[in-house]
């Protein structure tokens, strides 16, 4: 191994799987960069993942990142930037073959590493660990999975770092992993290249801290940011953020020059709080970041230091994503003008719902929103619109139930009513809306040592 | 609406309430059903209204009828911030939910609608 570098910069190239496609590659050609991070996996996008591999075992992973890494690599090459992503999804092995493929047709023959991330997977296991007496109870609800795991789609542990640095330290160009945090993708590639020790809590934390401001992309470089939005420059160029590393722990996010978009304190700080729980007790598998303790401060124009971040040790734990099939929903709209918009479309809503009723129809839930007053601040937003004097407003009804055919019925009661209810109303030339299949979230808990991750290499 | 739109309004005319709006910006996102809300001052001297006023509890009336569950309130102080848990706010969160804001995103500048008084 080579001497540690001063500095590593580490750019965000996706937030999310279907971000911005221009973002990576404006991420490797705008400026020097040491590696690429792209985070592509929701929740929901695991079980997704998995039910495209059941029809096609070939497939399974985020597919959009294949042809990305055919408009990238020789730029990557020539550049020597470095990939790490979980685009691998449940078939890193899958995406692997995929990219090395696209390598070969550009003759990288003999050039390129790609690092394969798994032992995520629990889906062939599950039984094993249940009657081993992991139980694998929800952790909002506190129910024991048997409660649903003949209806279990996907079921992966999240890991850490760790095999991220592993691939790096074994010569991989590109790590694809399975199921690796949003963090571990950032923390990874610093704790290779500056030689820190997994017991370095506090640097781990520093590298968590950085990963999380970055994992959502121009989150924090302006894109959702409510601060000054509107003096916010030239969003249409918005550049992505990048990390700029010392070994020390300190860092600073910013984007490249030219670029649109801000990094200020507001909106670094917009992005650290968002979808925090504890600050104190951010977890990991590789630590437990205090996010009380962080200390931001501008640095320049379009850069943030961040520094003074402190860690805890880790659990012996790591979080499990558990996908499991739960029912059926349908959302139906239509739209009423002016005049007495609002009070037209609580009629329909009106008349929609007795004759839910009266044919009978139960769900689980049935949610009606009047967008344009309440759809997104609920009674807030309806105390204070002008409600009698809307040019127009949109009927919003949806429905869950377990019953396939009570959701299917609902769908036929929505066209009706443009003929034979309340009138001036407009907006229904989609089609009747479709059930669709509801695939829901369990998380829960794993003993650390009961999962092994495997690392393993692709030589194009 | 319109009053408490800026802080110069405001401190002009001390007593008067205004929107957090004028105070404080903020963002939101989701962990199953709860959403979180980030509350951040605009400047520092703003904190201290913020984590005197705006208390859990004051933050579960404004959103009565919206949540199901209790208000959880952290400070993080380094930040200027406050950071509130929302839980059962999301009719089941992710992809159960029937909402627009199914994961919560908006939370965050409703919660902007609550009025504070800076003069206290």
């Amino acid at each position: 191994m080579t001497t540690s570098p001063k500095r590593l910069r580490i750019a965000a190239g996706q937030g999310f799987w279907g971000d911005w496609l221009e973002a990576p590659y404006r991420q490797v050609t705008g400026g020097p960069v040491d590696f690429l991070m792209m985070d592509y996996l929701a929740e929901v996008t695991m079980s997704i993942l998995q039910k495209q591999k059941s029809r096609d075992p070939s497939l399974g992973y985020a597919k959009d990142f294949v042809p990305l890494m055919e408009r990238i690599l020789p730029i990557l090459a020539e550049r020597r930037i470095r990939v790490t992503c979980n685009a691998g999804g449940v078939n890193p092995h899958g995406c692997a073959q995929a990219v090395a493929a696209v390598a070969r047709g550009q003759g990288q023959r003999g050039k390129l590493r790609i690092g394969v991330v798994t032992g995520d997977d629990l889906l062939g296991r599950l039984d094993g660990l249940l009657t081993g007496g992991h139980e694998l109870k929800n952790l909002d609800t506190g129910r024991p999975l048997s409660d649903v795991r003949d209806r279990v789609l996907a079921a992966n542990a999240y890991l850490g770092a760790g095999p991220v640095v592993q691939a790096l330290r074994g010569g991989a160009d590109i790590v694809i992993t399975g199921r690796v945090t949003d963090t571990g993708l950032t923390l990874g590639p610093l704790m290779h290249a500056f030689g820190w020790r997994s017991d370095a809590w506090d640097l781990l934390a520093a590298g968590t801290v950085a990963g999380h401001i970055i994992e959502c992309g121009a989150q924090s470089s302006g894109g959702n940011c409510l601060v000054d939005w509107e003096r916010i420059p030239d969003l249409a160029n918005v550049g992505y953020p990048i990390v700029d590393a010392e070994p020390d722990g300190t860092f600073s996010i910013t984007k490249h020059p030219d670029t649109g978009g801000r990094i200020s304190v507001a909106g670094v700080t917009e992005q650290l709080v968002y979808e925090m729980g504890n600050p104190a007790e951010y977890i990991t598998p590789d630590c437990v970041a205090d996010f009380t303790s962080i200390h931001l401060a501008q640095a320049g124009k379009d850069r943030v230091r961040v520094s003074g971040v402190r860690g805890r040790p880790a659990t012996d734990q790591l979080k499990v994503s558990i996908a499991y099939f739960y029912g059926y929903k349908a959302v139906g709209t239509l739209m009423y003008a002016w005049p007495d918009a609002y009070k037209k479309a609580q009629a329909a809503d009106g008349v929609l719902r007795q004759r839910l009723a009266d044919l009978g129809l139960e769900f689980e839930a049935l949610l009606t929103e009047f967008v344009g007053a309440d759809a997104t601040h609920g009674p807030l937003g309806r105390a204070a619109a002008p409600l009698d004097d809307l040019p127009e407003i949109q009927l919003r009804v949806g429905v869950r139930s377990t019953d396939r055919a009570a959701v299917e019925r609902f769908t036929r009661e929505i066209a009706p009513l443009i003929l034979n209810g309340p009138p001036s109303v407009t907006g229904f030339a989609g089609g009747r809306p479709k059930p669709e299949e509801i695939v829901a979230y369990w998380p829960a808990l794993l003993d650390k040592h009961m999962v092994e991750p495997c690392v393993e290499f692709v030589d194009v | 609406m319109k009053r408490g739109r800026t802080v110069g309004r405001s401190d002009r005319n001390p007593k008067r309430r205004v929107q957090l709006r004028a105070l404080a910006h903020a963002r939101s996102g989701d962990k199953g059903d709860t959403a979180n809300v980030g509350l951040i001052a605009l400047k520092p001297e703003y904190y201290p209204i913020l984590v005197k006023q705006v208390t859990a509890a004051r933050v579960a009336r404004h959103f009565k009828g919206m949540i199901t569950g209790r208000v959880e309130r952290y400070e993080l102080p380094n930040l200027h911030a406050l950071n509130f848990l929302l839980h059962g706010a999301l009719d089941g969160g992710g992809t159960i939910s029937l909402k627009t804001d199914a994961q919560g995103k908006v939370f965050s500048t409703a919660l902007l609608r609550l009025e504070v008084d800076p003069s206290r």
